[in-house]
């Protein structure tokens, strides 16, 4: 079969392409990749070098996001402030995709008991509002990325497991499971090898639409000062002291906040359009 | 339908002790006693009296004693003291607080739902027009927004530039001696930014999930007899698909709920108002672990109360159900 039979050519790359937002979120997540591997080429400034004498200044050709109040170039520590984002999002994204596909496909593939107190389990988990939840455990531990992408993790695999067993479930009924139960498989081979590579593509949706969530999340931290730490520049800590001084320095809260918002929104347009291109019933439009 | 409620009733009971293990285990289990925690900030406090005080709050008993006596004061509604300086009790302070966060709220999801409802009917009924696609567009950006820089935004355009509405707090300093409209006139005044910012984050998501609900029911056969013996388009969609589109939106009132509470952080913080998410806030600020545990379960059994009332009235408002067992 060549690369161009493919269903992936034929059918989802076909339908992704026709749809304008989505090559817009694509096209918009592949820019931040960049800009966060190139931060030290895009910066003009470093973002850590203070500056005395340009203390809050306003955006202008040196310095197109303004100064902060230490006079450090904003520009440069939102360029910087991508790397954060993108490293929280796809750590914590990780860890909450691993659990939710481990209880999902346990809890659908042995119903009764297992099934039972997994879902309790996330049932329970669901009740916690997932920002006190974090806040709570975050403020026990010294604060460092890890443990928020750690947290972010553990309080949002909920919605995967979820997914991962309705879609097991279905799948575990299929003849082509019974062939491979006659033929001696074990469970552990029939999970891995026939039930897991078929709920991967609802998987990549939901871990793409997460990816967006956990930035938010991470963002909203660092704003209440228990996220990243200065100096290390995060899109919510700059929009903090954006906040002390909203009345003199607007530029502080509005382009980290820019920067957040395209950021979600790529993620969103992108997780929407594979969700509609991996879709058959989707109708074409 | 008794039966059902029965065993929604009865299901409480292990959720309840679930989320009281989950409290308890997130404040233990992480690194670090708590006592310790408070301790660790004063130096001048010798090992005898740091024992003393581990003492004083249970602390030098096994983990499963303290949970269970955790659990049986709790049961009584006593939520041990707060390790603040004033050591009040931990239901005061949260009682004192949980009536303007919850209001707050109530405001949200009813303006939440007033506009989310008619903009989903819109853009379901103008599938793939420009104004179906206007909305999706909105809709994306209204996901993306996060909160906490809107209420920047806001307090920056109405607070500052124009001056129109207050920054902070939930009355002005000397409104007692207001009149009563005057009094009401400046609560409200303080209660429209944070209400916008806490309505504003589900109702991207509300609408969206408006629109597939309509749609779906539109797609139905009985909407097609509807339209096949003539009535207007208007009473089709009005009359006959909107009472059961609107069913899966009770589900959804449910569910918002701990973001809702989750989201209170953020707004209350910012605009300063003195409700549960910023008690919380404080709280854990201080590592007030009584107060933080018992706003945990008290923020849970919110979300399964209101859980349970959505699914309670699910059935009663769909016949299929109310009818069928």
């Amino acid at each position: 079969m060549s690369y161009k039979d493919s269903y992936f050519h034929a059918v989802f790359w076909r339908q992704f392409k026709a749809n304008p937002l989505a090559v817009a979120g694509g096209a918009l997540v592949v820019i931040l990749f960049a800009v966060s591997l190139l931060a030290p080429f895009i910066a003009r400034h470093s973002p850590d070098t203070i500056n005395a004498w340009h203390v809050l200044a306003p955006p202008s050709w040196e310095h197109w996001f303004g100064t902060d109040e230490l006079g450090r170039d904003v520009f440069s520590r939102v360029v910087y402030g991508a790397r954060i984002s993108l490293k929280v999002g796809f750590v914590a994204v990780g860890i909450a995709v691993v659990i939710g596909t481990a209880v999902g496909l346990v809890s659908g593939y042995y119903n009764g008991l297992t099934d039972g107190a997994l879902m309790r389990i996330v049932d329970i988990m669901l009740c916690f509002p997932a920002f006190f939840l974090i806040l709570a455990v975050i403020t026990f531990l010294e604060p460092s990325i890890w443990y928020i992408m750690l947290v972010i993790g553990l309080t949002g695999w909920m919605g995967v497991a979820r997914l991962v067993r309705a879609e097991t479930m279905s799948i575990r009924e299929m003849d082509y499971i019974m062939a491979s139960r006659c033929i001696g498989c074990s469970d552990g081979r029939i999970i891995l090898r026939h039930i897991l590579p078929n709920v991967l593509s609802p998987v990549l949706v939901s871990a793409t639409l997460g990816v967006a969530g956990a930035i938010l999340t991470e963002s909203a931290l660092s704003f209440l000062g228990i996220g990243v730490q200065p100096p290390t520049p995060s899109w919510g800590n700059i929009l903090t002291s954006g906040k002390d001084y909203i009345e003199f320095a607007w530029w502080l809260s509005f382009f980290p906040g820019l920067s957040i918002l395209v950021t979600v929104l790529a993620y969103n347009l992108l997780g929407e359009g594979i969700r509609d291109a991996l879709d058959p019933k989707v109708e074409k439009r | 339908m008794e039966g059902y409620i029965l065993k929604r009733l009865l299901m409480l009971v292990p959720l309840m002790i679930g989320i009281t293990l989950v409290t308890f285990s997130v404040i233990h289990l992480a690194p670090g006693e708590p006592v310790e925690m408070q301790m660790a900030m004063n130096p001048k406090v010798g090992k005898e009296a740091r024992e003393r005080l581990k003492k004083f709050y249970g602390l030098d008993q096994p983990l499963h004693i303290q949970y269970l006596s955790w659990v049986g004061k709790i049961a009584r509604l006593d939520f041990g003291r707060s390790l603040s300086s004033d050591g009040r009790p931990v239901i005061d302070r949260i009682t004192e607080r949980l009536p303007v966060t919850v209001s707050l709220n109530l405001i949200a999801l009813v303006l939440e739902f007033g506009f989310a409802i008619p903009i989903g009917i819109m853009a379901a009924v103008h599938r793939d027009t420009w104004i179906d696609k206007g909305i999706t567009v909105l809709v994306f950006i209204g996901f993306a927004l996060p909160a906490f820089w809107v209420a920047l935004l806001l307090m920056y355009f109405f607070g500052v530039k124009l001056n129109w509405l207050p920054v902070s707090g939930l009355h002005s300093l000397g409104s007692d001696s207001y009149s009563l409209p005057l009094y009401l006139w400046d609560m409200i005044k303080h209660l429209i930014m944070p209400v916008m910012v806490a309505s504003f984050g589900s109702l991207a998501g509300l609408s969206r999930y408006m629109r597939s609900s309509m749609l779906n029911v539109i797609a139905q056969d009985y909407i097609t007899t509807a339209r096949a013996k003539g009535l207007p388009e208007r009473v089709v969609i009005y009359k006959h698909a909107l009472r059961n589109a609107l069913l899966p939106l009770i589900t959804l009132a449910g569910f918002s709920i701990p973001g809702l509470i989750g989201g209170s952080v953020i707004f209350e913080t910012v605009y300063a108002i003195p409700g549960m998410g910023q008690l919380f806030y404080q709280g854990v600020m201080s590592r007030d672990y009584t107060l933080v545990m018992g706003i945990l379960v008290i923020g849970a059994t919110l979300t399964l109360v209101g859980n349970l009332l959505a699914d309670i009235s699910y059935a009663i408002a769909d016949p299929r159900i109310r009818h069928g067992q």
